[in-house]
């Protein structure tokens, strides 16, 4: 060995002990529990069984739910923070960029708790539909519903959204618009010929931070669900911390990760071929 | 409240706080005024630690970590404990004995004391998670003015592991206002019933196995604490039946019923006291097949971080006049005759607080099995889930 693998080694070791402690014994642990049994008074017990993942139909629901309400929410985001971030890297004026881009993140300087309870009293009777009924629009029940949810991933997940195709906009070489418009496109066609092709990468980006966030989320369907819009991450915080079935619960966490695992890569796979037919993008 | 001489009221209390805290007051005269001066006495002749002097406060640190249930305490006493021995009161709000557990559990739940429930205490003691008390350090617990019937389940295989804080029942509460000229209901037929019915997407239960699942078996009249199989497939069907007409599945339920978001709830009786005081539309009702009646108890868990100041703040709480205030604010009866001693006749003569005979008669403590009953867990985790 060289003098300077040696270097690259002593490098990369506290990264690779910190996956290895952080990351992979923990999952071991879980994989382990998933094939136990529950102890008596609650816990886990050693066994092998696979009792707990036969048992997965039971959280149907919860998977179900997820694997809808992500992915919505995902999309939500994307068209919502698309054209702020349009708004933030092609039209705002410098002088005033900055101070917008500070307000996009200042929702993130409070506990996200805090945030959702206020959004409880928003959606709740008092609320927005209080306002509609007033305004003769009917009454609607907004709390405690899945769109009440999806209210909540929109409004906490934005900003993650907004920031990479915030970036990419703000790279693009502006002269490619120019000649654009000078080899005669109306701005619509260098919108959509241009300008969106060239900001896939922080729409991609954007997407699977959101996308894997939400496939864990608990909190938001939690508070503004009323514990009835339930989620694979509410059915773990179930399991691990009231019926402490540790087993199951480990069982329902490595579903979940699976699930995961096959979403981001079947969604790697088509960004890919998407960027395969054309030579002028490059994803990441 | 009450112009009686032998305790202050909550507002007064908390302006004498206030006058200490600026300085315009000695702490001599907030403890005399407050009734506290009687209560720290009591407390430095037995503990020296918590003598009122600020150069002592530090020994028993400066803070203190409570795990309790929701609207249970009266934040001023919190306060005055703190003022009286520097040891800030880090309060932890839990909806259910099996979350609890589950940190207990789990380990390194950091706290100082928590609040079980009568059926829990077994199941802690055989699993090793709690002491027993060093009743030496709450001279304020005095167990001969406990009423057995509420204080007793503290205590396992002679030795005490926990004391008595409240006790109380589970039925519902229901706002009449939106009853539309029906009678109000008396059973828990009626609620599960209304639920489905007239009361649809306006109703909560429990995020508790204990009484959500305990009530749904109601319905049928079995057992509140039944683990039968065959029941509780029954209760299961009840609930998965109900689900689409609740409104949430919350222990916190108080914020939707003020607001009038939901009309109904599975209630605890402070909760039913807490709202009925402030909008007497809201109706404190048991179910007359029964349901539960409890009791909670202070425990310390094994390896308290702050175990000195947990003490401290038992001894504190179980102080006849400062347990009179916590009474007072929260609605919740005390099994000590002499904080009754100390509670107006109003109070004692509240029927939401000690309702008649034959309602009481037909309620059941909650039993250890269901808490550890794997059952019971999973059916209420189908229930949410579903």
């Amino acid at each position: 060995m060289t003098r300077r693998d040696i270097r690259t080694w002593l490098l990369v070791a506290p990264a690779a002990a910190w996956l290895l402690v952080m990351l992979v014994l923990p999952l071991v642990v879980v994989v382990v529990f998933s094939f136990g049994e529950r102890a008596e008074a609650g816990g886990y017990a050693p066994a092998f069984t696979l009792d707990n993942y036969l048992n997965l139909g039971a959280r149907a629901t919860a998977f179900a739910n997820t694997l809808t309400l992500a992915p919505l929410g995902t999309l939500a985001c994307l068209v919502l923070a698309y054209p702020l971030a349009y708004f933030l890297a092609m039209r705002a004026s410098p002088r005033w960029r900055t101070l917008l881009l500070i307000l996009v993140i200042v929702p993130f300087w409070t506990s996200i708790l805090i945030r959702s309870y206020a959004w409880i009293f928003l959606l709740g009777g008092q609320g927005i539909p209080s306002l509609l009924n007033a305004l003769g629009l009917g009454s609607p029940r907004l709390i405690n519903t899945p769109f009440a949810v999806l209210v909540g991933i929109v409004y906490g997940y934005l900003p993650l959204m907004v920031f990479p195709i915030y970036v990419s906009l703000d790279r693009l070489d502006k002269r490619l618009l120019e000649a654009s418009a000078d080899l005669g496109a109306p701005p619509w066609r260098s919108f959509l010929q241009v300008t969106l092709p060239l900001s896939m990468p922080g729409m991609a980006t954007g997407s699977m931070l959101v996308f894997i966030l939400l496939m864990g989320e608990f909190l938001i369907p939690a508070m503004l669900g009323g514990g009835k819009v339930f989620f694979v991450g509410n059915a773990l915080v179930d399991l691990f911390l009231q019926s402490r079935n540790w087993p199951f619960g480990s069982a329902v966490a490595a579903a979940l990760v699976l699930v995961m695992l096959v979403a981001v890569t079947l969604y790697m796979r088509f960004t890919r071929s998407w960027a395969g037919t054309r030579d002028d993008v490059s994803l990441m | 409240m009450t112009d009686r001489k032998d305790h202050i009221s909550r507002r007064a209390f908390m302006d004498e706080l206030q006058r200490y805290r600026k300085g315009s007051v000695t702490r001599r005269h907030f403890l005399g005024v407050t009734g506290l001066g009687a209560a720290a006495a009591a407390l430095g002749a037995a503990m020296p630690i918590l003598r009122p002097r600020p150069a002592l406060a530090q020994s028993i640190g400066d803070r203190v970590v409570l795990a309790t249930w929701p609207n249970y305490h009266d934040p001023a006493n919190f306060e005055a404990f703190t003022a009286a021995t520097g040891a800030a009161v880090d309060v932890n709000v839990f909806g259910s004995n099996e979350e609890m557990l589950a940190k207990l559990q789990a380990g390194g739940s950091g706290w100082d004391v928590f609040v079980p429930t009568n059926y829990t205490i077994t199941t802690y003691v055989s699993e090793d998670l709690i002491e027993p008390l060093d009743l030496a350090l709450i001279p304020s617990y005095d167990p001969a003015a406990f009423d057995p019937r509420f204080a007793g389940p503290g205590t396992v295989d002679g030795r005490t592991y926990a004391v008595s804080k409240n006790w109380g029942t589970t039925g519902f509460a229901v706002n009449t206002s939106q009853l539309g000229g029906a009678p109000v209901p008396t059973t828990w037929k009626e609620f599960w019933d209304m639920t489905r019915d007239s009361f649809s997407g306006r109703t909560m239960v429990h995020d508790y196995q204990l009484t959500t699942i305990g009530n749904a078996l109601k319905y049928f009249g079995y057992s509140f604490n039944s683990v039968d199989p065959k029941e509780l497939a029954d209760a299961e069907k009840l609930l998965i039946d109900a689900k689409p007409h609740l409104f949430a599945i919350s222990s916190d339920y108080q914020p939707a019923m003020r607001s009038g978001d939901a009309w109904m709830t599975i209630c605890w009786t402070g909760d039913g006291k807490q709202m009925n005081r402030d909008m007497p539309e809201i109706a404190y009702v048991l179910g007359k097949e029964g349901g539960e009646l409890w009791s909670d108890f202070y425990a310390v868990p094994k390896g308290a971080p702050h175990r000195e100041a947990g003490y401290a703040l038992i001894n504190f709480l179980l102080t006849p006049e400062v347990n009179a205030r916590e009474a007072l604010f929260h609605g919740y009866p005390t099994a000590d005759s002499r904080v009754n001693a100390l509670l107006p006749p109003e109070v004692l003569n509240d029927p939401i607080l000690y309702p008649a005979a034959e309602l009481l008669d037909a309620l059941e403590f909650g039993a250890a099995v269901t808490l550890t009953d794997p059952n019971r867990a999973e059916l209420m985790a189908r229930f949410k889930a579903a």
